[in-house]
């Protein structure tokens, strides 16, 4: 009996979010027992993987007897009861610890909830934790959290070496990848979702700017910030993101759209549509396994029946650039608030003033990511410096953002790869900040030019690790990015997961 | 006093002054968040998350703050930018949580505008100048340090944190302290006006960064210094007195004036440096990522200039030409919207009353409250906005004296047993037994007595001395103890001198 129990606990968290949620709606099992299980997981390998911040049992478990007491009492059920998941310790959570990954918000607990974890619960899912992130989000592998390093699920073969999860959303995408969390929040500003879904074999869409209330997130880069979810396959994105999205009055650059039914939308059909391949992302020395399987999504697409177009996108390569000016400047205004002041860390030297004290705090408190990117901010920011940086940046932006919209007049949506490489190994690029800003080359323009785009695997390196294919959209046309990675999905047949070696 | 100059020791000085003026503007709520702005308050109880900043919080602009300033951009004819747009200023201070104040730098609401000033509001005769105004942006105000609280911390109180100010940024058109002074006042009367900002200075609703630079005539302008938050109209004045005088010396002595903040004391009247350009901030401004650009549409804007009231040049004009004001009275009477607001009801009201139109009754009124109310509430040391007088019971005073039952000598003792009882005016009249006497026969007793008593001046009278007329007048009035009807004492008097 005990026995049994225990496996069935296992196999609940084989399921992801539709499966889940369809359970719990037909009795199959509780949304008790589901919380149950995840709890579990969560605790057997939180301290292998240290994907979570904190983890918070309790608040998985009362969810979850909500859900079970409103279905024993026929009510309606929201489109997340009794999914549990993890949540990216970016979003404020109402009496639990939120930090940003950063030892100056260590012990900040906020007395608000974000918009957008509020509208998960309110759909009935649960939190199982705060997942670790890079520090503020700033960084591709997880290794500038203050927390310590996310070590991902996936190893290479027998090799034990520690490999990065991706970042900076690397404890979403470790805990979805390692099924200790059926699904996680996410948030996006270059690549925080896309990036490490593709490091661990993992789905994550990136909605249009302004879909997702920023409303309660820490803000990294308020321009180009954006929530989205990170789960096993595209229905499970479309169902999550269908809980996240929506119009927020407490947030002036949200969009006030209704917000469609994605997941009765989706359709892998893609006769009539037109892919656009941008040969500008063919760069010299493109990993052979990444070009590969952006052969092989082309076929897919083409199998799926759509008509592939070569595109042009020719001011790719300032992306980069104009992302890493644009994206601190902003951060060294948003990071200012953590003064020591108010809330969050303060050290006080003995005899300290003000200015003083703001600089003890202020570097004790960030991380070497965190302060490289505030001076980067403030030096383009800087009179002298402003027009040559700041201004051209914007200006390039939107120029970046023209040739979107000019090849968007003739294709659907966009395939790229999602990263340069498959995942490496922790300390690997961390001493070279450039080497790990080059990670995110191919979701930067997106995030620049405000679009929806979406990471889905795609297979498999030689090396064993996961790959994944990038599709970037209209603005607002979520729909068609997830239905293209749908087609994807479905021709990848992308059935690896980690070893269990924790 | 356009003329004004600095006498130094090797010749005249011109003084040039610009001002910068920060306006709170009146509304329920913050110009980011929904926190109430009540001034006075207990410290830190008008503070949301917004304004402390915490994290994850954003901004949201308050519609009511920009149709303000929108509405007073309206008011000094200004141009109104229907694209505008937030920036963000850079710095830390202790008062400031978000480590930056949303501000308008690039792209402000309100463009070029200009406000008349008269050049001596004493006399109407001497003038107007146009001043200049550059702009107006919107934007956030800092909270306040208290170090008085802690022997050796500082506290923060954050009530004003993200309280809406208009700067209002004036050309360097002024040449005297007393034309920044007309500016000031004509500024807060355009605000009061509009209801966009109270224009209470001591409690810092409104408060003036002082630029001032002095040279030759025909020079190109001198550095100038900018002395801040400068909290009333004389200090104003005080300050621009002093910072020209020590501007002309420290050159005249062969120094030059460093561009500077500098500091006003009240207490001395004088000015001190507080910092200087080579300390001064890079504020880093850049546009508020949080914040989308403000588009103006043609259905705000209308609504804005359709609620714009009456502006004081225009109810100065219409109480002269329309009312047959004097320039005197239609000045004093549009120096204050609450002053005019309290005249206009008196005037519906004694038109009212007196079955006549507003015109007709106008000149009686505006004479009445200027000369007789305003001098007996200064005596009690009230002002209009406290008078026990309404304009109601005031408009009942003036229809008595319109339709002869009291005159104007009588009226005067009826408003003070108002202004000391409360009653009504025709009460008081009924009561004291105060009413006109126009019974011709009990008129031409009282004449036939005085002519008797004064048979001597009569006779001085009928052989040529007719100012004596006025003295039988004086005596009947004083034998009917004020009651008799003026006019029906002089014809009864004409008839019977002959």
């Amino acid at each position: 009996m005990r026995n049994n129990r225990s496996e069935r606990m296992t196999d609940l968290t084989e399921l992801g979010v539709a499966a889940l949620r369809d359970g719990v709606a037909s009795g199959a099992f509780t949304a008790t027992e589901v919380a149950s299980a995840f709890n579990a997981a969560v605790e057997a390998a939180q301290g292998a993987l240290n994907a979570f911040i904190v983890t918070t049992p309790d608040a998985a478990l009362a969810a979850a007897g909500k859900v079970d007491a409103a279905r024993a009492a026929g009510q309606p059920l929201g489109k997340m009861a009794g999914v549990p998941i993890g949540m990216k310790d970016l979003f404020a959570t109402k009496g639990v610890q939120t930090t940003a990954a950063s030892k100056i918000l260590e012990g900040f607990v906020p007395p608000y909830e974000s918009t957008v974890s509020q509208k998960l619960w309110d759909a009935g899912a649960g939190m199982l934790g705060k997942l670790n992130l890079d520090q503020f989000a700033m960084g591709s592998s997880n290794e500038t959290s203050g927390f310590g390093n996310v070590i991902s699920p996936w190893r290479k073969g027998d090799d034990t070496t520690p490999l990065a999860p991706g970042g900076s959303s690397g404890g979403s995408s470790a805990a979805v990848a390692a099924r200790i969390a059926p699904a996680a929040t996410g948030t996006d500003t270059g690549g925080s979702i896309r990036q490490p879904a593709a490091f661990t074999g993992i789905s994550g869409i990136k909605p249009t700017y302004g879909r997702c209330s920023r409303w309660g997130v820490v803000a990294f880069a308020s321009s180009l910030d954006q929530a989205g979810p990170m789960a096993r396959d595209v229905r499970d994105c479309a169902i999550m993101l269908e809980a996240m999205a929506g119009f927020d009055p407490k947030d002036s650059t949200s969009l006030d759209l209704a917000v469609p039914a994605w997941e009765a939308g989706l359709n892998a059909d893609m006769r009539g549509k037109k892919v656009g391949i941008p040969r500008e992302y063919r760069v010299d020395g493109l990993d052979a396994d990444v070009a590969k399987s952006w052969e092989d999504g082309i076929a897919w697409l083409k199998d799926a029946g759509a008509e592939i177009v070569d595109i042009s996108l020719p001011h790719t390569k300032y992306a980069l650039p104009t992302y890493y000016i644009i994206a601190p400047a902003e951060a060294s205004s948003n990071l200012a608030r953590y003064d020591g002041v108010r809330y969050g860390l303060r050290d006080l030297p003995d005899g300290a003033n003000l200015q003083e004290m703001y600089a003890a705090t202020r570097a004790a408190g960030f991380g070497d990511e965190v302060k490289r990117r505030i001076l980067i901010g403030t030096y383009v920011l800087s009179a002298g410096f402003y027009d040559a940086y700041y201004t051209q940046a914007q200006k390039v932006r939107a120029l970046i953002a023209q040739d979107f919209a000019k090849a968007f007049e003739t294709v659907d949506v966009i395939l790229t790869p999602t990263a340069p490489s498959a995942a490496f190994a922790l300390g690997q690029k961390s001493t070279d900040p450039v080497e790990m800003y080059l990670n995110d080359v191919f979701s930067v323009p997106a995030s620049l030019a405000g679009l929806p785009a979406m990471s889905v695997p795609a297979g498999l390196s030689r090396d064993g690790l996961p790959l994944g294919l990038h599709v970037i959209g209209r603005p607002l046309d979520e729909q068609g990015v997830l239905n293209a990675s749908l087609a994807l999905e479905q021709r990848a047949q992308f059935s690896a997961k980690p070893g269990k070696w924790w | 006093m356009s003329s004004y100059r600095i006498q130094g020791a090797t010749g005249e000085w011109e003084v040039v002054i610009g001002l910068e003026v920060h306006a709170q503007i009146t509304t329920q709520a913050k110009l980011f968040s929904g926190s109430a702005t009540a001034f006075g308050a207990e410290p830190n109880t008008q503070v949301s998350l917004v304004d402390a900043a915490m994290p994850g919080m954003l901004p949201v602009p308050n519609r009511e703050c920009i149709r303000q300033a929108v509405r007073t951009g309206m008011a000094i004819d200004a141009q109104i930018n229907t694209w505008s747009r937030f920036d963000r200023k850079n710095y830390f201070y202790a008062d400031l949580p978000q480590g930056y104040q949303i501000s308008q730098l690039y792209h402000p609401l309100v463009g070029e505008g200009s406000i008349e000033i008269a050049l001596d509001d004493k006399n109407p005769d001497a003038g107007t100048k146009v001043i200049g105004i550059e702009r107006i942006h919107v934007e956030q105000d800092a909270g306040k340090l208290m170090h008085d609280q802690h022997p050796t911390m500082s506290y923060v109180d954050l009530n004003r944190s993200g309280v809406a100010l208009m700067e209002i940024v004036s050309r360097p058109d002024m040449t005297s302290p007393a034309e920044a002074g007309a500016y000031l006042t004509k500024l807060r009367q355009i605000l009061r006006y509009v209801g966009s900002c109270d224009g209470n200075m001591d409690q810092g609703s409104m408060r003036a960064d002082v630029n001032v630079s002095v040279r030759r005539a025909g020079e190109p302008l001198g550095t100038r210094t900018e002395t801040k938050n400068v909290n009333s109209v004389r200090f104003v004045m005080a300050a621009i007195e002093h910072e020209a005088s020590r501007q002309v010396d420290v050159l005249e002595a062969g120094g030059k004036i460093v561009q500077e903040t500098r500091l006003f004391d009240p207490g001395t009247g004088t000015t001190r440096s507080m910092r200087s350009k080579e300390d001064a901030h890079d504020y880093r401004y850049f546009p508020d990522p949080d914040l989308l650009p403000l588009v103006l549409d043609q259905a705000f804007l209308d609504e804005c200039r359709a609620s714009l009231p009456e502006l004081p040049d225009a109810k100065r004009t219409r109480y002269t030409d329309v009312l047959g004001l004097s320039a005197y009275n239609a000045a004093v009477l549009t120096a204050d919207v609450d002053t005019a607001a309290w005249f206009e009801t008196l005037i519906t009201a004694s038109a009212a009353k007196q079955g006549k139109d507003e015109a007709a009754v106008a000149k009686q009124a505006a004479n009445w409250l200027t000369s007789e109310l305003f001098g007996a509430l200064n005596k009690l040391g009230k002002g209009l906005e406290d008078s026990p007088v309404s304009p109601t019971s005031a408009a009942e005073l003036l229809a008595l004296i319109g339709d002869g039952t009291i005159s104007g000598s009588i009226a005067k003792q009826v408003l003070e047993k108002m202004l000391e009882t409360g009653d009504g005016a025709a009460a008081i009249v009924e009561r004291e037994g105060l009413k006109q006497t126009t019974d011709t026969g009990a008129i031409e007793a009282a004449v036939d007595a005085v002519l008797a008593a004064n048979a001597d001046k009569v006779e001085q009278y009928r052989g040529g001395k007719e100012a004596l007329f006025g003295f039988f007048v004086g005596q009947t009035m004083k034998a009917m103890a004020g009651k008799g009807n003026p006019q029906l004492v002089n014809q009864v008097l004409k008839a019977k001198l002959g």
